[in-house]
């Protein structure tokens, strides 16, 4: 399993909670389009990801992810910083 | 992932052809216009265009020819008519004319905004202050140049969209906490770079519920990881605290925030915005602080009324403990009425009535308003978890009379919607 993969899945898991219309979840999901999560939403989910990981995705970095997979490497990027 | 901004509202051009063609930068706002014109469709009135025609006083205005009582104001201590304040302002308007036409660093300071910031050193007991023309260039200009590249901001979820909007204005990095709560400020806080310079901002009262924050433990909470603190007590000034600073006054927070801001336009009773501090240095913003240089300075006639409102406000006592009654008792009887309130007790002036969607609180508000009753309608997104709300702000002007037919009138408007039983 690539350290991707792994992040992968437990995004996946902290998405579960949030995924109200049950759509499967990939990479080239997009959060705002596919998931049509409102910004309170994202609030609570960028809480739950920083929790997970122990990290801190400020705003000027969500204003910059749209998809999963961009989430994804951003968590990958800042866990290898920290 | 921007949010917290009120919406424009305004007449509808969504069936006509389009001007611009596939390159119209308003076609963006085509569902809220499509939303607006189905609930106006409805038969409501639009409860973002309201007129005042005549304004009796702090608690009572006409509006489509009938006396209406005022109920969602933010005019806190009915200031606005205060025979003195009023006097002061007419004076000013004689004797220095209707503006300044200039910067505060150019043409645009005269002796009544020097008195203004005289009048709130001594009301906040600081040393320094610093006159904005709105409350919200206050937050805009003083978020935006204390945090500044690299910097770090960490505010609350809930924060007014001046802090917001002063976060986004700046080069700093932006963090949020769930709102109130000491536990998330205090973790996130914890995985900052040490190193970083970091500004907590935080609100004596969030507006839309009227919740105080739990200052006492975020100030400690901040300080332990170095941040320095902004408070902004817009909805505090005038009516927490002996002298009447706020709710960080009220709760013993006065020697660790390091700056203070607020506004002219609640409890002051007119227009503008402030900051103060005690900061050796502050004074320097004048030079650095964009949203203070590049925009006129206050009018005369209103830096007049509000050092003068100011003054009035540190010997207000009995008006504080008159609206602090009000306060308690709408909340009770909005309560004992069956409607559902944002706060479990009255923590403020602001009593927010939950509603479930906007058609149940445009129909309350629309029939508040036939009997007499104006209110505030909040809605998403500049309401907290996508909430509506209608927001009540009581005013120590309000007499107990009045407080009695409030109550009436939500009475009997509930039972015509069906909102109570």
């Amino acid at each position: 399993m690539t350290n991707h993969d792994e992040i992968f899945e437990r995004v996946a898991e902290q998405i579960e909670p949030f995924n109200k219309k049950g759509i499967d979840v990939s990479n080239a999901t997009t959060f705002a389009g596919d998931l049509e999560w409102d910004s309170l939403t994202v609030m609570d989910f960028v809480a739950a990801i920083e929790d997970e990981f122990d990290i801190l995705i400020t705003m000027n970095m969500q204003a910059e992810i749209e998809t999963v997979g961009q989430l994804v490497d951003t968590i990958a990027k800042l866990r290898a910083t920290a | 992932m921007p949010d917290a901004i009120d919406t424009p509202e305004d007449t509808s051009l969504a069936d006509l052809p389009n001007p611009a063609g596939a390159h119209d930068l308003l076609s963006k706002f085509k569902p809220l216009i499509r939303e607006r014109e189905d609930l106006l469709a409805t038969g409501v009135r639009d409860p973002f265009s309201i007129v005042m025609t005549e304004v009796k006083s702090p608690t009572l205005a006409v509006i489509q020819g009938k006396d209406t009582i005022l109920l969602g104001t933010y005019n806190y201590m009915g200031m606005t008519f205060d025979p003195d304040v009023v006097a002061a302002g007419k004076k000013a308007l004689d004797e220095f004319g209707a503006g300044t036409t200039g910067s505060r660093v150019l043409n645009g300071t005269y002796q009544g905004h020097r008195e203004c910031e005289d009048a709130l050193k001594e009301f906040y007991g600081t040393k320094s202050a610093i006159v904005f023309s709105t409350g919200y260039q206050a937050n805009l200009g003083v978020i935006s140049t204390l945090a500044g590249k690299g910097d770090y901001i960490i505010l609350d979820a809930d924060s007014h969209a001046s802090i917001y909007d002063g976060c986004w204005l700046g080069n700093a990095e932006i963090v949020r906490f769930r709102h109130n709560s000491v536990e998330d400020l205090d973790k996130r806080l914890g995985r900052l770079p040490k190193e970083a310079g970091k500004l907590v901002v935080l609100e004596g009262v969030y507006s839309m519920f009227g919740d105080i924050a739990p200052l006492p433990e975020m100030v400690a909470v901040a300080k332990k990881h170095g941040a320095m603190i902004l408070c902004d007590e817009a909805h505090g000034m005038g009516f927490f605290g002996p002298n009447g600073r706020g709710v960080y006054e009220e709760l013993g927070c006065e020697d660790d925030i390091d700056f203070v801001v607020g506004t002219f336009s609640k409890s002051v009773g007119t227009v503008g915005g402030f900051c103060v501090s005690n900061h050796p240095d502050f004074e320097v913003l004048r030079l650095v602080c964009r949203p203070y240089i590049f925009t006129a300075s206050l009018p005369p006639s209103v830096v007049a009324t509000a050092a003068t409102s100011i003054r009035k406000l540190m010997h207000a006592g009995d008006k504080r403990a008159h609206l602090w009654k009000n306060s308690k008792r709408l909340h009770q009887g909005l309560r004992d009425l069956g409607y559902t309130i944002a706060t479990e007790t009255a923590q403020s002036a602001i009593i927010a009535v939950m509603l479930p969607d906007q058609e149940a609180a445009v129909g309350l508000w629309q029939a508040l308003l036939e009997g007499g009753l104006y209110v505030n309608l909040a809605r998403p997104p500049a309401t907290p978890a996508g909430t509506y709300l209608l927001r009540c702000s009581l005013c120590a002007e309000h007499s107990d009379e009045q407080v009695g037919q409030i109550l009436a009138i939500f009475a009997a408007a509930g039972r015509a919607v069906g909102c109570i039983a």
